[in-house]
């Protein structure tokens, strides 16, 4: 019984990894875009980022992952099968992109503010001496700017993305089985309340590890000061 | 014609005047050092010259060569503003040393940059002619712009050394900014700004954020730039260095030259109501 119970929490486990990992590679690249949007001079292109901002940030995750999903059934009359032997996938595989989709957007949203701050943190300073210093736009980013706002956005980003980890968990809303919900079957199926116990203890382990890797990335970046 | 000539500055914020009518010429090799209290202007002027600021009209001629003309209606692209900027070093009051490089990439980081995108101009020259010219093949193109690459990064290097040794610094290549005293620092961003070997250099109160202990190692540094045969535009609030090393002292008040002159003239023989007052007032703060 505990091997069984070990292999299928496993099996949601690897299902809530594979959506934080996911989520993270396309929401840190996308939030960046949306915070450039956000502080843009262009004041029609802020304004839309910052509504789409409120709008994301100020309504449910779930409901979210509930509306993209039925999008296509709404605006191209399609079903999910449908979409999903267009893209030659199985059904929950599409329902998980659906989940992926909505956990991307949803957290572009909010890193793209802690990316807010943190550009806008860096002195004016450090943009003048690479422009007296002949850089162009994107060299004073890249070489001068971004490696300050990742020190200084670290702490904001290691909670966000913690609770990334958490909020996995409603994946189940498209019947994603990812680690809680596994856990749920099995105290349904073995009638014990153990599976509940492990799942947490996978929740803290991960978490723990996340910290620690945090913890490392700060002392790394700690021999400048900004 | 002087070396640079700056003819009828004006620029305003929004409502505020700051500057009003600004002539200026320097000549090559030429120290000027501009003095005033603080809001005449003097920290708005040399950010104008800079092209930080961008002034509401007036003309700038840099050896024979039109930077800034109020009147014409073109504006500059970001890469020509770029180019324009590489005339000038400017040295900040606050330092703005880069936290993340160490002493020496603070200083080689830009020409090392600049390297780069001349390394990609002329990979883009050498491909063209290779078109007509069949000797310029791939392997070709490759060794010259391997050749070239080493050897201007030799030619950074060296560079960056021989600047540091002149700011006094050569024990603390490998420090990061965080781990240096204020004049330390200020000492590192003059050679960061030297190394793009600036036709002027200008300081924007190089010694203001610094303790009264630490002003003197950057002054010196200032000084044997003079001795170099530098050009350089100072503005400062330390009288004493501004009298013992400008050819030329100007005072700055309500964005106009109230006066200008050489030094002895300017502090000793100060003929303006507004200039005597200004020095003055700087006298019984050090009497005080």
């Amino acid at each position: 019984m505990f091997v069984e119970i070990l292999l299928s929490l496993l099996q949601g486990f690897g299902n809530t990894v594979l959506l934080f990992t996911l989520t993270l590679v396309f929401a840190l690249p996308l939030g960046l875009i949306l915070s450039f949007g956000s502080m843009s001079k262009f004041k029609p292109l802020t304004l839309l980022v910052k509504v789409f901002i409120w709008i994301i940030r100020g309504t449910p995750l779930m409901l979210q992952i509930l509306l993209v999903s039925f999008l296509p059934k709404y605006v191209f009359a399609s079903s999910t099968k449908i979409w999903a032997s267009f893209f030659g996938v199985s059904v929950s595989t599409m329902l998980f992109l659906f989940v992926i989709i909505a956990f991307v957007i949803n957290y572009a949203c909010y890193f793209s503010e802690i990316f807010r701050a943190g550009i806008e943190s860096i002195p004016k300073g450090q943009y003048e001496a690479g422009k007296v210093l002949g850089m162009t736009k994107s060299q004073i980013f890249f070489k001068v700017v971004l490696m300050q706002v990742i020190k200084r956005i670290i702490p904001p980003m290691s909670n966000e993305i913690i609770t990334l980890v958490k909020d996995t968990v409603l994946a189940f809303t498209l019947s994603v089985v990812d680690l809680l919900t596994a856990a749920k079957e099995l105290v349904n199926t073995f009638v014990t309340l153990m599976p509940l116990f492990y799942a947490g203890l996978f929740y803290l382990v991960f978490n723990g590890l996340l910290t620690l890797l945090f913890n490392w990335i700060e002392k790394k970046l700690s021999y400048y000061k900004v | 014609m002087a070396y640079l000539e700056i003819e009828n500055f004006n620029k305003s914020f929004g409502d505020t005047v700051v500057l009003k009518g600004i002539d200026l010429t320097v000549e090559r090799g030429e120290v000027i050092s501009i003095i005033g209290s603080s809001g005449s202007g003097k920290t708005t002027l040399l950010r104008c010259i800079n092209f930080l600021e961008t002034p509401n009209s007036g003309k700038m001629v840099l050896d024979d060569q039109v930077l800034f003309d109020g009147n014409s209606d073109e504006k500059p692209s970001d890469n020509e503003l770029r180019q324009k900027r590489l005339n000038f070093g400017l040295v900040f009051q606050s330092f703005n040393l880069f936290p993340q490089y160490n002493v020496f990439d603070n200083v080689t980081l830009a020409p090392s940059l600049l390297l780069k995108t001349k390394l990609k101009e002329l990979k883009k020259e050498l491909k063209l002619k290779s078109k007509t010219d069949k000797s310029i093949n791939g392997k070709y193109i490759k060794e010259q712009l391997a050749l070239y690459k080493s050897e201007k990064e030799a030619e950074i290097k060296t560079d960056a050394y021989s600047l540091l040794e002149t700011v006094g610094l050569t024990d603390k290549v490998k420090s990061y900014p965080c781990e240096l005293s204020g004049g330390q620092c200020q000492r590192v961003a003059i050679a960061r700004a030297l190394a793009l070997k600036p036709k002027i250099l200008c300081f924007d109160e190089p010694t203001s954020a610094l303790d009264p202990e630490l002003t003197g190692e950057v002054l010196k540094v200032i000084k044997s730039l003079k001795g170099e045969g530098r050009t350089m535009i100072i503005v400062t609030h330390e009288m004493g260095f501004a009298k013992h090393v400008s050819d030329k002292v100007i005072f700055m008040a309500d964005g106009v030259v109230e006066e200008e002159g050489n030094p002895n003239n300017v502090f000793n023989h100060p003929k303006s109501e507004k200039l005597q007052a200004f020095l003055s007032n700087v006298s019984e703060k050090d009497e005080v």
